[in-house]
């Protein structure tokens, strides 16, 4: 097999160098002779990173293939610097059993441009009744160690309990939407100024820090694991870092939207700015950067949520709660924490592919760049600004919240176990696994 | 005047001064007139699009756009296309495609006004959406209390409102508070804690939770229409709690100064809110004036908006 060579690139923004990759391995790192046989990147003093992992995503396959398959969502993540992907259960039919997730697992690796890892749900049908069977998602090919009722909360502390005791024996972990249902309903924006003024329900900030600070508790006192899947209030913030002080085994991810966008968006009425947990305040905003910054929310995750054009372009009321996120999740990271100087290039990569590898527990990915390690990578120029158009995103949906705005950092190439899946902007044609 | 009307924030002091002004000059040209019509509108072609039940503010608004001699389509929520699931998106379309001038909607969600008004190129009068706002209300609530209390002519300083029910779910406040402000009154809001939104301390108004306390001081009180439904949401415990510390009955009416003046923007739910003898009161009560004065202040606007093309006679 031929290889690629990686040339003048910098290692999580450090000393240019040249990357050798072979047999899906990083093989050769410093100075680089390419044989005229080998692929050859030049990356022009560009950013190397461990490829990105995502914990949160939503590829709407089986059941909702109007707004997103396995494939597209997998080619956005390709094209977003992604090499794995963890995919949410809340499909028609809900992956709460082994059938399921072994479909949406063989799915993935069909298309073979990201790696595709199934989060299966809680409970039956997601329904918040019973638990699913959990053991036999983890036993199937899929190997499901994640799992979450993601779209809804797991809000009956008893069966949380439970869920968060039974995983134990897999070394699963539980990710929680954390929404206290009693306190959403009727909920349309972040409980606030703007909700009071614009006659829209309210989501208080108290419904998720409820639930996360009873969760965090019940993790502490059983001894399991616990995820918080996008954390959005300061309140939530504080909570963490209280539950880490004690040493329970929890972690947090925040999407790139919460680190970038206000419920003042919520102005427009225009429902591409509606998501769940909403949009919140500007001291929100700065709470959850310094929380990524210093580590007390360990990873960002992108929940990619497609919706059909006829869910969004409605009233705000009816419109199906999501932003799309892989494709500029990098970008915005980049714009929000990079360049104000909140994390560096290590720190980046610790939050988008290292830690999110470490939760998610894939042993090929987020690994060192170093010899001999699984060539899972992604290549970023920070220096290149890139305008985001919904019609030129490879997904099937539209439903950006940044179109028009312009972002710092182009992917320049990913690579998956050696084999590039993007270059330039555009995806190769993948090999079957 | 902006191409719209979905807000009461949409309107300045002077553009609101203008619309009041208007209203009173067109229902002057009208009164004492055999055949009620004026010619601005003749020719333009003014749809209602109501998705909620409402005779009142529909037939208001009918009225008013007939009188300046536009044609009118009604397009109601029931039997039409909407109640087989056409989207807000479509019928927008579909109206721009007929040639409606101006679309005047109401509908049950938040924002459906701002919505529409990015699908068509005429004029959207918002006639209440959702829980938001409902500036044609304000704006004959505000020419109401002039006409009482100013004669007829100017703005509303120095006036006292007291605004008294369900705020947290009332377009009929929110654009009342912002309109009245604009106008220069000042406005207290009184409700039990409950039913008054997050962020009230940032609204330019007072906010207490005793009815009593306002009442000597207050030169209107704008009674707010609550549904006993909210019991159900906890908001209240029994429609009997809420009438006895919030209603506006005889006992509380007497002690109102001479002049005060009480509002509801109807539909009434009587006993709960307010007192029979107190919305059939013939000195205080505005209730049936509101209405008239509904049609009057929807003439002025439908007629700024469109910019009539023909002179008003006198």
């Amino acid at each position: 097999m031929n290889s690629l060579v990686l040339r003048n690139v910098r290692p999580y923004g450090e000393a240019k160098l040249d990357v050798r990759v072979e047999n899906g391995v990083i093989a050769e790192l410093g100075s680089v002779q390419p044989t005229a046989l080998d692929d050859v990147i030049d990356g022009q003093g560009a950013v190397l990173l461990p490829g990105l992992v995502d914990l949160h995503t939503h590829l709407r396959e089986p059941g909702r293939e109007d707004a997103e398959t396995v494939e597209t969502g997998s080619a956005a993540a390709a094209l977003g610097g992604y090499t794995a992907v963890f995919a949410m259960p809340n499909t028609e039919p809900c992956a709460d059993t082994a059938g399921v997730v072994e479909q949406v697992w063989r799915l993935g690796r069909q298309t073979g441009l990201v790696d595709v890892q199934p989060i299966g749900a809680v409970t039956a049908g997601r329904a918040g009744a019973q638990l699913a069977e959990l053991g036999a998602m983890a036993d199937s090919p899929a190997r499901v160690r994640m799992f979450s009722d993601d779209g809804s909360c797991v809000s009956d502390s008893a069966l949380m309990r439970r869920a968060l005791e039974y995983v134990r024996a897999f070394d699963g972990v539980i990710a929680q939407h954390a929404e206290d249902p009693r306190l959403t309903v009727g909920a349309q924006m972040n409980e606030g100024v703007v909700s009071g003024r614009l006659g829209l329900g309210g989501w208080p900030a108290a419904a998720e820090e409820a639930i996360l600070a009873r969760d965090v508790l019940l993790t502490g006192h059983v001894g399991s694991r616990l995820h918080v899947c996008h954390v959005s209030t300061a309140g939530s913030v504080e909570l963490l870092r209280w539950a880490k002080d004690k040493g329970w085994a929890v972690t947090a991810e925040v999407t790139p939207h919460h680190l970038s966008l206000t419920d003042e968006l919520a102005e427009s009425y225009d429902p591409v700015f509606k998501v769940n947990p909403p949009l919140r305040t500007a001291d929100d905003v700065a709470a959850l950067r310094t929380g990524l910054a210093d580590g007390t929310i360990d990873c960002v995750a992108t929940d990619h949520a497609p919706h059909a054009i006829e869910d969004k372009e409605t009233e705000w009321g009816a419109a199906l709660p999501g932003m799309l996120g892989l494709q500029t999740a990098l970008a915005i990271v980049i714009k929000t924490m990079v360049e104000p100087g909140l994390l560096d290039w290590r720190g980046l990569a610790d939050r988008m592919s290292v830690a999110p590898a470490r939760i998610g527990a894939l042993a090929e990915h987020g690994r060192p760049i170093a010899i001999g390690e699984p060539a899972n990578l992604v290549v970023v120029d920070p220096a290149i600004r890139w305008t985001v158009s919904p019609a030129a995103l490879v997904s099937k949906s539209r439903n950006t919240p940044y179109a028009g705005r312009t972002l710092p950092g182009r992917i320049v190439a990913t690579v998956l176990r050696g084999r590039l899946t993007s270059r330039d902007g555009a995806l190769l044609e993948a090999l079957p696994a | 005047m902006n191409r719209h009307l979905l807000s009461a924030a949409d309107l300045g002091r002077e553009e609101a001064l203008r619309i009041l002004d208007t209203a009173e000059h067109l229902d002057r040209a009208l009164s004492g007139r055999e055949v009620k019509k004026l010619p601005p509108l003749r020719g333009r072609t003014v749809v209602n699009l109501f998705y909620e039940d409402s005779t009142r503010t529909r037939t208001s608004f009918e009225l008013a756009a007939k009188r300046l001699s536009a044609d009118v389509v009604n397009f109601a929520a029931k039997g039409s296309s909407v109640s087989k699931g056409e989207s807000l998106k479509d019928t927008a379309l579909t109206l721009e495609a007929m040639g409606a001038d101006a679309v005047v909607i109401r509908h049950s969600y938040s924002g459906a006004a701002h919505r529409l008004a990015t699908w068509v190129q005429g004029s959207v009068v918002n006639a209440g959406d959702g829980t938001h706002e409902h500036p044609t209300q304000a704006l004959l609530d505000a020419f109401t209390i002039r006409r009482r209390l100013r004669g007829a002519t100017g703005d509303l300083d120095g006036l006292r409102v007291a605004i008294v029910g369900d705020v947290l779910h009332s377009r009929v406040a929110r654009s009342n508070v912002l309109l009245l402000t604009t106008l220069g009154a000042r406005v207290t809001l009184v409700a039990p804690p409950t039913l008054v939104p997050r962020g009230v301390e940032s609204w330019p108004v007072g906010c207490v939770f005793d009815l009593d306390s306002v009442l000597a001081d207050s030169d209107v009180v704008m009674m707010l229409r609550v549904q006993r439904e909210r019991m159900a949401g906890g908001f209240f415990p029994s429609a009997r709690e809420y009438s006895r510390r919030y209603g506006l009955d005889a006992r509380r009416m007497a002690m109102l100064g001479d002049a005060a003046i009480v509002m509801h923007p109807g539909p009434m739910n009587r006993g709960m809110e307010i007192a029979a003898e107190v919305a059939d009161d013939p000195k205080r009560s505005t209730i049936v004036e509101q209405v008239t004065n509904g049609v009057s202040v929807r003439m002025a606007v439908l007629y700024l908006l469109l910019g009539g093309a023909e002179q008003l006679g006198d």
